[in-house]
């Protein structure tokens, strides 16, 4: 790693004032933050390490009943929040499959929404890729099994490695962001950049900008939601294909579904043609199959990964099937 | 005995001691680039500012408190072992995905290797060689050896560590809470049937079963 300065502030003013220094970023877990520079991505010249900051781990109600979760909860304590269970439930469902136990002790709901996407040719410093300002995507071309199966037209075939953000995006979260002059909530499919927007970005956060918190909706009467992640070796491992839904679900009968691949573009990756499928009908297994095969009708697989467009088939029918209270591998219907 | 281990013994060398040896030079001279603790103004309060050089910090690791110069990119796992030379714990992939490098920090199993040393002042550091209490190993270890759980050993301090954090806060775990604890630690030899029988033998000895 290169050597750097370290800033610890103690409130979030002092945070925003330590950051505006050429080279500075914030640390709050650091886990993707240190991996990065151990790999020689980024050489920042000052951290500024956030995780001291008590205003960041506070949980709160807002005023509509919504909860507002502070950027520097770990994933640890997401996975487990009691207030979670229900209606929000695809949250700690994927926090909970987020990483390992070890990892998830260290990393924070903030630094998991602006971590960088795991593509090997991104991740290697010996490749000039397009996402870090370079001329080509030499995934494209390559090894491209776990790159984007939608938006992926755009100069770079990356998928966003947030298993938290498919979940928030499912539930209709906001992200608060704050600076020195104003504070603005932004919804996290806003929030997270596609190569189509800018090819370099990840995210929309600036310099001198911090996530404060992440605001979930009041949960509705009769909403649901779930999230699975399917990997390689279940106990640990990236996503082969992961999804979130929620919806408000009456007599049997599903009312305004969001439906979000994750691992599948560059961005959380919202399926209306599944959602159209499933909205004002009652949930089976049949129409959850259709429903999936609607999503991935849309899919453009890259020169290997057509068969994970298949996985995510399967996978997109049983987690519809979960929400809805439906088997998914009962016989018929 | 072979070639190599004789000579060895004749020079009366360890490696793990001459390895020791070259690293407490390098530590040494890495001391000598200075470093300095200042604030920088900000508002009406002054923001702690380290230096790259490095400041002096207190470490507590298994009850013992250390106090030692480091550089705020030193991660806690370089530091224990090439500083504090508690080299029970392992460094595997150094990137927090294999889980030889884990330590208890503050009750909680850590990856130290993601970890920055300066992060863990004031709190409290459990590593592998911090488990033995007057003489006696803790009855993870020794269920590890009785239930033969490990075969090249290099993963072992850090799945034991994982595992002695399951009972601390389980004291009665079944399978699937052993799988899960130890999720983070990967073995390349495969033990980890083995691995589970002996968690789940530990917890029953703890209760005196």
């Amino acid at each position: 790693m290169n050597k750097f300065e370290y800033a610890m502030p103690q409130d979030i003013p002092q945070a925003l004032s330590s950051v505006q220094h050429s080279g500075a970023v914030f640390k709050a877990g650091g886990v993707d933050l240190l991996d990065l520079m151990k790999e020689g991505i980024i050489a920042p010249s000052r951290l500024v390490h956030i995780n001291n900051i008590e205003a960041l781990k506070v949980i709160s109600r807002t005023k509509d009943g919504g909860l507002a979760l502070g950027a520097n909860l770990t994933i640890a304590e997401i996975a487990e929040l009691r207030e979670l269970s229900g209606a929000h439930q695809a949250l700690p469902q994927a926090a909970g499959s987020t990483a390992t136990p070890q990892i998830r002790n260290l990393a924070t709901l903030g630094g998991n929404l602006c971590q960088e996407t795991r593509c090997w040719y991104f991740r290697d410093q010996n490749f000039s890729c397009s996402h870090k300002g370079g001329s080509q995507c030499f995934a494209l071309q390559g090894e491209n099994y776990y790159h984007a199966l939608f938006d992926n037209k755009s100069g770079c075939v990356r998928v966003n490695a947030s298993s938290i953000s498919i979940a928030l995006v499912a539930l209709g979260a906001k992200l608060r962001i704050t600076s020195a002059e104003s504070s603005r909530d932004v919804s996290v499919a806003e929030f997270l950049v596609a190569p189509s927007q800018d090819i370099e970005k990840t995210h929309i956060l600036e310099r001198g900008e911090i996530i404060e918190a992440i605001i979930l909706p009041a949960s509705k009467p009769h909403q649901r939601s779930f999230y699975y992640k399917q990997k390689e070796k279940q106990s640990f491992d990236w996503p082969v294909a992961e999804v979130a839904v929620s919806w408000v679900q009456k007599g049997g009968v599903c009312e305004n579904p969001t439906v979000i691949l994750g691992a599948a573009a560059p961005t959380p990756w919202r399926s209306k043609k599944a959602e159209a499928v499933l909205a004002g009908q009652k949930i089976t297994k049949k129409l959850a199959e259709k429903a999936a095969q609607a999503a991935m009708s849309e899919a453009t697989p890259l020169s290997q990964n057509a068969n994970r467009a298949k996985v995510f088939e399967a996978v997109i029918a049983r987690v519809i099937s979960w929400a809805g209270g439906v088997d998914p591998l009962q016989e018929g219907k | 005995m072979t070639k190599k281990n004789q000579l060895t013994k004749e020079s009366g060398l360890s490696r793990r001691s001459f390895l020791k040896g070259v690293g407490l030079t390098s530590a040494g001279l890495a001391v000598t680039s200075g470093g300095e603790i200042f604030a920088e103004a900000s508002g009406d309060a002054s923001v702690k500012i380290i230096s790259p050089g490095g400041a002096t910090i207190t470490l507590e690791v298994n009850g013992k408190k250390h106090q030692l110069k480091v550089e705020p990119r030193e991660t806690l796992v370089e530091v224990l072992r090439d500083r504090l030379h508690l080299t029970g714990t392992k460094i595997g992939c150094d990137r927090g995905a294999c889980g030889a490098c884990t330590v208890i920090v503050d009750g909680k199993n850590v990856t130290s290797c993601l970890m920055l040393a300066i992060d863990a002042e004031g709190k409290s550091i459990e590593t592998i060689e911090g488990l033995e209490k007057e003489g006696e190993l803790h009855p993870v270890q020794k269920s590890f050896i009785e239930y033969d759980a490990l075969q090249c050993g290099f993963c072992t301090p850090g799945m034991i560590m994982s595992s002695k954090n399951l009972l601390d806060h389980n004291p009665s775990p079944n399978l699937a809470d052993v799988k899960h604890a130890v999720r983070g630690n990967l073995c390349r030899c495969g033990t980890y049937p083995k691995v589970f029988q002996a968690v789940l033998a530990a917890s029953k000895q703890n209760k005196g079963e």
